[in-house]
């Protein structure tokens, strides 16, 4: 799409949306970028007001007006605080997705995007050769965290603390069918770790599958794990979107299951709400496509919901000394409503004491690429974050999101922290390996 | 000087980083939160200290730019929406340090752009109370409290904005400081510059220092509410407990639309039949709050109340006030434009004004919500429209005029606490006069002869 016309055309199918910001600007209470700059182009309102003025063309500069929307979490803080009920979160993708259309993108997104992410093969044995190139490149810095930094000056990752890539994906020793025949009364689960997971914090999958395993939950694990789009989604690529929706959904349509389980926040919060949003833009056989989608939604789980609210897993009375403190992850609970089972799961383990953060529900400051192209604000929004765990005096931080789980090491990291940071699964698979006994549950086997 | 040489001259008072030239940043400075035209400004820019923010208006003034002072701009009445496409915005957020919370004389300092909630959190931690608390109190700066004289739900008993301001301290056209008031309870030195200051909107100073009166907050409290079959009983209720000398902190009205919308919205079990919710509540003393709290039941049920209800604990007071918070997002979301207004009437004639109101509903075919204080009188007709419908949008500007009409008809004011600004600045004379008009506009021309402070504003030009 070169044309300008055609630009506003595509921009003008949102109005609807556009004109119910009422300009109230609540959402400036709860804009963790917002609360960095005090910028209006980084807040709700200033960016609706943006793309509204390019669909009206009392702006003719798509660039600047994508470079604005780019400035943003995707946390959805604005969108759960929204007294009108405007889908800033649906309406920002969309923006993204029409003046990229427009504008094109840039080489190298082009190269990751569709040489890449959308070959899941291909990803792999990337992710698998820089995981055994990385080691020269890089030194451990923080034992508890077992974080490390770059040894060279590095552009892209900077001062990051960061965490090693596994040297194999983990779906690819861990691929397993369902057991044939189905027993009766057994739950079935396609486990879907997600890239994160998969590729870097393979001990939460691990972790997951104990307690699959304990509760006698029937999984299934694919040979393949493709991307769930939203990287490329929010970079306004929705053809590798499309097709990566698809991809997953070819691998899902002819298994006979009860639940899609994610220890991803993000995944989860994108296949449950983002999938059906931009249903309009997976391309395919359409009215099928939409079908299968709202049939992968109804049964699309975060694991710490599917345990507590399917399995019945229930919290004790914690015996130990020890503390944890919990960080909602902005997929979770504002996207989802998911704040209660998390620490229900905690709280399952009975030797963890929950002592709560201030502002639990506030971003850490990740939002996937928003912390590759914006690492200072995102440190600055993160040192919030850091904060307020630290105050905790907790022995360990539990997220249920390897995203937040990974810019939550790298600030304990810098700050030379000896907080253990873990997803809530993980404490609840040790509190089972140590036969401390489990959360009593209504399905155990 | 020509316009680059300005930019750069802006640059090098407040730094590069805080001066917004593109287009697509001044847009998004082009609005506030009333339904009205946007006007995008010239410049943005965003001083830093007290220093800048002198130095800023000065600049202003020697090259005769209009100057829009804008905190959170979520100004109702279009008072932080740029006077022309010349004016420079003045963002007042690199401006919001709380500069001291005096526990001993029962006071606080603080920059303009400090946002009200904050502040009132920040008192709270000190065992102290900050009581006007604006609907949009969790975004509002404080200086644009004072240049609005905003009120809140605590008005009946507490004030508004204006009982707290003992001094501000404020730049002049020419960016000297003027200094007025004191941290004293006591103070009658030079004219009451503070006073004339408060709900100027913009157009007499650009604060750079208020300072802010501090009191004990109340013991205990009690929520409590009560369901009507008719507007007057509510009404006769609202009159009967002030005659009896109580005076609830707050003193809440919802209309049947109101109720119904969420009702709707929240489900959370609201008398979708009652014509009128009174939600109140009391504080101060716990023997007083006890005593005020039975006798306030029993007033309602003598005036006919169907029901009557006190909140037990802390989770039943919270989910009263929170079919009071629903009520604005809750009308909000049934069409995309909301007009929300703040005509004020004498309480004894809120019956009178709440019949009014439906009747324009009527006249004009719309959907119209009232909710509001009914303690102090000020209601919240909130229009529900699509700005994009020409057609129905024009009924909504006649019942917009019919609303003020009988307001002041009933020896009411035009605004409660939202201001004049740019909306209400045609009705201006009917509540007031011609001599306030040009005596007004004589005291802007002395205290800013280029007419550069939001011009156009309250009293035209």
């Amino acid at each position: 799409m070169a044309d300008i016309a055609e630009l506003v055309r595509l921009l003008k199918e949102l109005e609807d949306d556009l004109v119910s910001c009422t300009r109230c600007g609540m959402c400036q209470a709860v804009c963790p970028l917002y609360g960095e700059t005090g910028r209006e182009t980084d807040v709700a309102r200033g960016k609706l007001v943006l793309v509204e003025n390019l669909s009206q063309e009392i702006l003719d500069d798509p660039e600047a007006v994508k470079e604005r929307l780019d400035r943003c979490l995707l946390c959805g803080s604005c969108a759960a605080a929204c007294p009108g009920g405007v889908p800033v979160l649906d309406v920002f993708l969309k923006a993204r997705a029409i003046i990229t259309g427009y504008l094109g993108l840039s080489p190298i997104k082009k190269a990751i995007f569709r040489g890449f992410l959308s070959n899941p093969d291909r990803f792999d044995s990337l992710m698998q050769w820089m995981g055994r190139l990385q080691g020269p490149f890089t030194r451990s810095v923080n034992k508890t965290l077992g974080s490390s930094c770059a040894r060279f000056m590095s552009p892209v990752i900077g001062d990051r603390h960061f965490m090693p890539i596994a040297a194999e994906a983990w779906h690819k020793k861990a691929h397993k069918d369902f057991s044939a025949p189905r027993q009766s009364g057994q739950t079935r689960v396609v486990f879907y770790p997600g890239c994160l997971v998969d590729k870097i914090l393979p001990r939460v999958a691990e972790a997951a599958m104990e307690v699959f395993a304990f509760h006698g939950v029937d999984v299934y694990v694919a040979a393949q794990a493709p991307c769930c789009g939203i990287p490329a989604l929010s970079a306004g690529d929705v053809q590798t979107f499309s097709h990566l929706v698809e991809k997953n959904i070819r691998i899902w349509q002819d298994l006979d299951f009860d639940y899609l389980v994610t220890p991803c926040a993000t995944c989860t919060s994108t296949i449950a709400k983002l999938w059906p949003a931009m249903d309009a833009y997976i391309t395919g056989d359409s009215g099928k496509i939409r079908e299968q989608i709202s049939g992968i939604v109804e049964k699309t789980r975060d694991i710490n919901a599917f345990l507590v609210d399917v399995m019945g897993v229930q919290a004790k009375q914690p015996a130990g000394s020890e503390t944890v403190t919990y960080h909602d992850p902005c997929h979770l609970k504002k996207s989802l409503g998911i704040a209660k089972q998390p620490r229900t799961i905690l709280g399952a383990s009975g030797s963890l004491q929950l002592s709560e953060m201030s502002d639990a529900d506030r971003c850490c400051g990740m939002g996937g690429s928003f912390n590759l192209a914006h690492y200072e604000l995102s440190k600055k929004i993160g040192a919030k974050k850091r904060d307020a765990i630290l105050a905790t005096g907790a022995d360990t931080v539990a997220t249920g999101c390897p995203a937040c789980m990974l810019q939550i090491i790298d600030l304990l990291s810098h700050a030379q922290s000896k907080i253990r940071v873990c997803h809530p699964i993980e404490v609840y698979a040790q509190s089972l390996r140590q036969s401390a006994g489990p959360g009593r549950t209504e399905n155990q086997k | 000087m020509t316009d680059k040489q300005v930019v750069r001259r802006f640059e090098q008072i407040v730094g590069a980083g805080n001066v917004m030239a593109a287009e697509a940043d001044r847009q998004a400075y082009a609005y506030d939160a009333a339904v009205l035209d946007s006007v995008v400004p010239a410049l943005v820019v965003r001083p830093e200290t007290m220093e800048q923010l002198g130095q800023v208006v000065a600049l202003c003034n020697e090259n005769g730019l209009p100057l829009t002072v804008r905190g959170s701009g979520t100004n109702l009445s279009g008072g932080t929406i740029p006077s022309s496409t010349r004016s420079v915005v003045v963002v007042t957020n690199g401006l919001a340090r709380i500069l001291e919370i005096n526990t001993e004389d029962l006071y606080a300092v603080v920059e303009p752009g400090v946002i009200t909630a904050k502040f009132a959190a920040a008192v709270a931690e000190k065992g102290l109370f900050y009581p006007p608390d604006p609907g949009s109190q969790a975004v509002s700066t404080l200086g644009g409290n004072v240049a609005e004289n905003a009120g809140g739900l605590r008005g009946l008993k507490y004030g508004v904005t204006k009982d707290y301001v003992m001094g501000v301290e404020f730049f002049d056209v020419n960016g000297e400081l003027v200094k007025s008031g004191s941290r004293t309870v006591k103070c009658a030195t030079g004219f009451n510059l503070s006073d004339l200051m408060v709900g100027s909107e913009g157009l007499l100073g650009v604060f750079a220092r208020i300072v802010l009166k501090l009191i004990p907050p109340p013991k205990a409290s009690q929520a409590m509410t009560a369901v009507f079959d008719s507007v007057e009983k509510a009404s006769e209720t609202v009159s009967a407990i002030i005659a009896d000398r109580i005076v609830p902190c707050t003193l809440e009205f919802l209309d049947n639309f109101t109720i119904r919308t969420v009702e709707d919205f929240r489900h959370a079990g609201l008398p979708v039949d009652a014509e009128a919710l009174l939600l109140i509540e009391v504080d101060g003393h716990p023997a007083e709050v006890a005593e005020d709290s039975e006798k306030i039941q029993e007033i309602c049920r003598k005036k006919g109340a169907v029901s009557v209800q006190a909140a037990a604990n802390a989770e039943e007071k919270d989910l009263i006030w929170q079919a009071r918070r629903d009520a604005l997002p809750a009308l909000a979301r049934l069409k995309p434009t909301t007009v929300l207004e703040d005509a004020t009437v004498p309480r004894s004639r809120i019956p009178d004004m709440v019949k009014k109101i439906k009747e324009i509903s009527q006249t004009y075919n719309l959907d119209i919500g009232t909710f509001g204080h009914a303690g102090d009188g000020n209601l919240h007709p909130t229009i529900l429209t699509d700005k994009r419908n020409h057609e129905e949008y024009a009924r909504v500007e006649k019942a917009i005029d019919d609303i003020f009409e009988a307001a002041l008809a009933m020896g009411g004011t035009l605004s409660g606490e939202h201001g004049i600004g740019l909306a209400k600045r045609k009705y201006m004379e009917k509540e007031t006069s011609r001599g306030t008009i040009l005596y007004s506009r004589m005291l802007k021309q002395t205290f800013d002869p280029k007419n550069i402070l939001n011009p156009g504003k309250m009293i035209g030009e």
